[in-house]
């Protein structure tokens, strides 16, 4: 992992929907190029995190920043920076392939040449340029998923947030996913993703446990195993609930 | 280069062309609505079958037939011969009413100067009745007075009747103007609150809210293809009026296009704040049905005349935006006034449109907080 500088900074990060606190007091970093984990039960806050860092939400207290840029007043130029996937494949379903990619490309600024040569780069990476033209309907879930992701990574973002970007595919499309992810990281983006798979959990550098809106452990995959005497990941996570529920 | 809005409003435009039911149902709607409207739900009076019961037969009581049935409104059906018969003839529903002539009709009318005729209606439909009695009346009016007694020389006065901006009371006027309104509402509410509430219940609202796109530019860029195609159907609902129904235009078609451009404004204003309130595609078409459909029909002064509603009813219609604009549209063609006359109107709708936007912007703040 090449530590080149801090690409994502939290200090004290709470956010509070009423009495209801989703996230306290969070800090953490993300180096550049790092697959840096969020992890944590259904409710834990992991989307809340993610959204705030995105911009989707303000967060009630607490310093941001993202891209090198401040999260209360550098909105716009975050935005510029970051790519955005959510839980839900959200394409166009009356769109093709290729439609999906051209308006997301306009959207982020891209010139129709670069929104040109990028389609093409990016349909060649997920192996789909047999089905550029298919309507987003007519693709099984696992491709509308790569295709979700690739989308997100149009305007080559500095970082890439994933909200849990493998929820109901089945385990090999899964780790082709996962391949496709190492793929982006290695060529310098930041890849940011939460999930509730703990298999998942040993892909990643680093690993942020969150339970009931608190940081309870972060670090690599191997040091929690070694630290809390656990054989895999699962075993850490089911520690660290049990400890804070009892 | 091309902008990210014109990028992205582009899309719009993909999405409802190639929904080839959603373009049907835009361009298909108006035209059969005003058809229907036009055609079928009509309160003119036009070959209305009636019985003759004639006890007198003689030539005075023949050539007032005569002109009764000659006059395009009525046709003899069936020949009653005595005063017994009328009742069934009524309930068997073949005629809708009887005109019975008084025995010795020629005699009376000339030698008293009075001679009596009954007009019996099937007041079932009571509209019906009295305006078939009107216009019996009229016509027998009409005849007594060209055969120099009757009316004028008993009746002091004489009222004589002219129906201003619509001589011939064709329905289809008032129906014109109010599918339009219908309409308007339908497309531009409607279908922008539905296609932005499918890209919150899709989820690439959010991956759009990531993006360096502004809300405004989101909802405007997502608004931006429904006026057009709103404003064509506009067109198109003028043309057929004019065309097919002889509709006139009597104002200023600048003035009428600016008023429905704005009514197409406020209607989006408010599709807008349906969608910032609902999250589902089905919650905003049933939203905009009750909330905006049966308004426009039942209290905008489309079916109903909003002078002849109870008074809390009329204060309510204040609050129903395609008042104002039926209002407006009527003054326009039908009377042929300029500015001066719907100022009133235009300056509501336009108020109407800042309120309900501004509402937007604060719902949409809130949810975002």
């Amino acid at each position: 992992m090449v530590q080149n500088g801090k690409v994502i900074e939290v200090k004290n990060l709470t956010k509070k929907f009423g009495d209801f606190t989703a996230n306290s007091n969070l800090t953490f970093s993300v180096w550049k190029g790092e697959i840096f984990g969020f992890l944590g039960a259904n409710g834990a806050g992991k989307t809340t995190a993610i959204r705030i860092l995105c911009g989707l939400l303000e967060p009630t207290s607490g310093e941001i920043s993202v891209a090198g840029f401040n999260g209360y007043t550098q909105r716009n130029k975050i935005k510029r920076n970051i790519g955005y996937m959510s839980q839900r494949f959200s394409l166009y379903e009356d769109l093709t392939a290729k439609e999906n990619i051209r308006i997301f490309g306009g959207i982020y600024g891209l010139t129709n040449k670069e929104i040109k040569v990028r389609t093409k780069q990016l349909l060649a990476e997920i192996d789909m340029e047999k089905q550029a033209d298919w309507l987003i309907a007519a693709l099984p879930l696992g491709w509308k998923q790569k295709l979700a992701f690739s989308v997100a990574m149009v305007h080559n973002p500095k970082i890439v947030f994933l909200d849990e970007p493998t929820g109901g595919v089945d385990p090999i499309t899964r780790r082709n996913f996962w391949e496709i992810i190492y793929r982006v990281a290695r060529a310098g983006t930041t890849v940011f993703v939460t999930t509730h798979y703990m298999d998942e959990a040993e892909y990643c550098d680093r690993v942020c446990i969150l339970v009931d809106g608190v940081i309870e452990a972060l670090d690599t995959p191997l040091n929690l195993k070694t630290k809390y005497g656990a054989n895999n990941m699962d075993e850490v996570f089911l520690k660290l609930a049990r400890k804070v529920t009892s | 280069m091309k902008s990210r809005f014109a990028h992205f409003a582009k899309k719009e435009f993909l999405h409802i062309f190639r929904d080839t039911r959603t373009l049907i149902i835009i361009f298909g709607i108006p035209i059969v609505q005003l058809l229907m409207f036009g055609y079928v739900i009509t309160n003119e009076i036009k070959d209305v079958k009636v019985g003759i019961y004639d006890p007198a037969g003689d030539y005075l009581s023949q050539e007032l037939i005569t002109k009764l049935t000659s006059s395009g409104y009525f046709i003899p059906e069936l020949i009653i011969t005595s005063e017994k018969a009328i009742e069934p003839a009524l309930k068997s529903g073949r005629i809708k009413m009887v005109i019975s002539i008084s025995p010795q009709f020629a005699q009376k009318f000339y030698k008293d100067g009075v001679a009596s005729i009954q007009l019996i209606t099937d007041a079932t439909e009571p509209n019906t009745a009295s305006l078939l009695t009107n216009y019996a009346s009229a016509i027998i009016n009409e005849f007594a007075s060209d055969k120099g007694i009757g009316s004028q020389s008993t009746i002091p006065f004489e009222v004589r009747v002219r129906m201003l901006f619509n001589q011939d009371l064709k329905a289809v006027f008032m129906f014109v103007p109010g599918t339009m309104a219908l309409i308007l509402m339908l497309i531009t509410a409607m279908m922008t609150s539905i296609s932005i509430a499918r890209e919150k219940e899709l989820g690439t609202m959010e991956v759009l809210l990531v993006s360096p796109l502004k809300p405004v530019q989101i909802i405007l860029g997502k608004v931006f293809p429904y006026i057009g195609l709103a404003f064509a159907n506009s067109i198109i609902i003028l043309l057929l009026g004019y065309t097919v129904f002889g509709l006139p235009i009597r104002g200023s078609l600048i003035l009428l296009l600016a008023v429905c451009f704005l009514f197409i404004l406020l209607a989006l204003s408010l599709g807008i704040l349906i969608s910032t309130v609902v999250k589902t595609q089905q919650i905003a078409m049933f939203f905009s049905m009750i909330a905006l459909m049966l308004p426009t029909i039942l209290l905008s002064g489309f079916v109903f005349p909003i002078e002849s509603m109870p008074k809390v009813l009329q204060w309510f219609s204040v609050i129903i935006p395609p008042r104002w604009f039926i209002a407006a549209l009527k003054t326009i063609m039908l009377k042929g006034e300029g500015i001066a006359l719907v100022w009133k109107e235009m300056l509501i709708m336009i108020s109407m449109s800042l309120f309900f936007i501004l509402v937007s912007i604060k719902k949409f703040k809130e949810r975002l907080g």
